[in-house]
């Protein structure tokens, strides 16, 4: 099909609305509650049994405790999330530490060359070029809307990448792991994007 | 969560059209669309599609919609409910006809997906239309040979809110091993002997096959919904990795 010549569907009204066009990406629309989507079930996690590791190769740079992690510098961001399901929330909330903070912490420099999969309670993985985690662009968050992650929606501890396809904001998250070479991860894996850009539309495989 | 052996989708997606063959009345507020599509490789039973609407300035709207038919069927069925003020629901429910030619692609998730060779006992348990993706499943399993224990138990507000019910009750008929239960939350018969109310531990204790049997499950309705009853089974002692959930959104549309 010419995707420059969309068939037009017979009766369909626009509803172009001008003022939130250059918010939202290509093939998304605006919602102002907050849906949960998860593969499998909530998992119970207590912050006293919550450990985050930060993994190269096969040692450990850095494992943080609840406390540890909450003694961490702290970030606010305001900013619009995208899921690959459609919906787009705009001036969302989160409290928590950079990916940039994060490796300051473990005492790392610069950030590796290559990749980040990012391991989680109940076995989700994503996987994320570096590039995209440093400068800011993505903390791991402990708050939302200044209160604690609800478990549906990933706490007590999730990332948040908000210039990607939400399902790389991985919840629950536990583990993040440098690779030289790119894995895919779980849904990635099957047939969705490998790196999920909403303003390219990059939702499936080929995309 | 362990891997299916699904196969991976074709590595590129594209847009096609389908020609409406059919619009059947479900319930109030709830049709299926009967699609002829141009090329379809076919799909795993719980597999969705997008759909896209594009008005004649360009502006273009997407939503996901579950398969309900099942892969044995050269005729593909999505099973749509009316959203409040959703513009794509609004226009496929009030506005689509025979005839046109609807913009869609798929198939679409490789892991809430079930098929004859992952085998059973299958536990199906929906929320309203979530029961669409199951009925996929079951009208797949209706097709094997093999009589794989099932259950389906299917949480709407009243009976005539129970979207394909002809159908389910004709299949439970059958005494081909599958279960249904009903659990009616807002209006139940007079005469009614089923559950009243919301899913609760008991009726999942009951019809959710013994741990031992390894039953593996899949959830779909709304988002409070789904929490709350895999938090159930989860609480019930199944495996997490036994449960596999879709959740509908409470917006969108």
């Amino acid at each position: 099909m010419n995707e420059n010549e969309p068939p037009v569907s017979r009766g369909f009204k626009s509803r172009r609305d001008s003022s939130a066009k250059t918010r939202l990406p290509p093939g998304q629309y605006l919602t102002t509650d907050f849906p949960v989507l998860s593969a499998g079930p909530t998992p119970d996690i207590r912050v006293a049994d919550w450990k985050l590791g930060l993994q190269l190769s096969g040692s450990l740079l850095g494992v943080w405790t609840w406390e540890e992690f909450e003694a961490l510098p702290q970030t606010t961001i305001k900013t619009d999330i995208h899921c690959v399901t459609k919906w787009t929330k705009l001036d969302t909330v989160w409290q928590g530490v950079t990916f940039d903070d994060l490796l300051e912490a473990a005492g790392l420099r610069e950030a590796p060359e290559g990749f980040v999969m990012a391991h989680c309670d109940g076995g989700y993985t994503t996987n994320i070029p570096i590039a995209d985690l440093i400068a800011g662009k993505a903390m791991i968050a402990t708050r939302y809307a200044g209160l604690p992650i609800a478990p549906s929606h990933g706490g007590p501890a999730r990332l948040v990448v908000p210039h990607l396809y939400f399902w790389k904001s991985a919840k629950w998250l536990r583990r993040l792991r440098f690779m030289s070479k790119d894995e895919p991860g779980f849904w990635e894996s099957r047939g969705y994007h490998n790196h999920g850009d909403p303003w390219r539309e990059q939702r499936y495989d080929g995309d | 969560m362990t891997v299916t052996d699904a196969p991976l989708p074709p590595r590129k997606i594209a847009w096609q059209l389908g020609q409406v063959q059919a619009l059947v009345v479900e319930t109030g507020g709830v049709k299926s669309i009967i699609l002829k599509p141009m090329n379809w490789s076919g799909h795993w039973p719980g597999q969705h599609v997008d759909i896209r609407l594009t008005a004649d300035d360009g502006y273009r709207a997407e939503r996901s919609y579950s398969i309900a038919s099942p892969p044995e069927d050269k005729l593909l069925t999505i099973t749509v409910e009316q959203v409040k003020d959703g513009e794509v629901s609004s226009y496929l429910l009030d506005e689509l006809r025979v005839g046109d030619a609807l913009e869609f692609r798929g198939p679409i998730g490789g892991y809430f997906v079930w098929h004859q060779r992952l085998g059973g006992p299958l536990c199906l348990i929906a929320g309203g239309t979530g029961i669409t993706p199951l009925m996929a499943m079951l009208r797949h399993r209706e097709k094997s040979l093999d009589r794989i224990p099932a259950s389906l138990i299917y949480s709407a507000r009243s009976l005539p809110d129970i979207v394909y019910r002809e159908e389910l009750e004709r299949m439970a008929r059958r005494g081909n091993d599958l279960r249904l239960v009903y659990a009616l939350t807002r209006e139940q018969p007079r005469d009614w002997v089923g559950h009243r109310g919301r899913i609760d531990e008991a009726l999942l204790a009951n019809n959710g096959f013994p741990r031992e049997q390894n039953p593996m499950f899949y959830v779909c309705g709304p988002t409070g919904f789904v929490e709350g009853v895999s938090g159930m089974l989860v609480r019930l002692g199944y495996d997490p990795a036994s449960i596999k959930t879709e959740r509908f959104g409470p917006s969108g549309g």
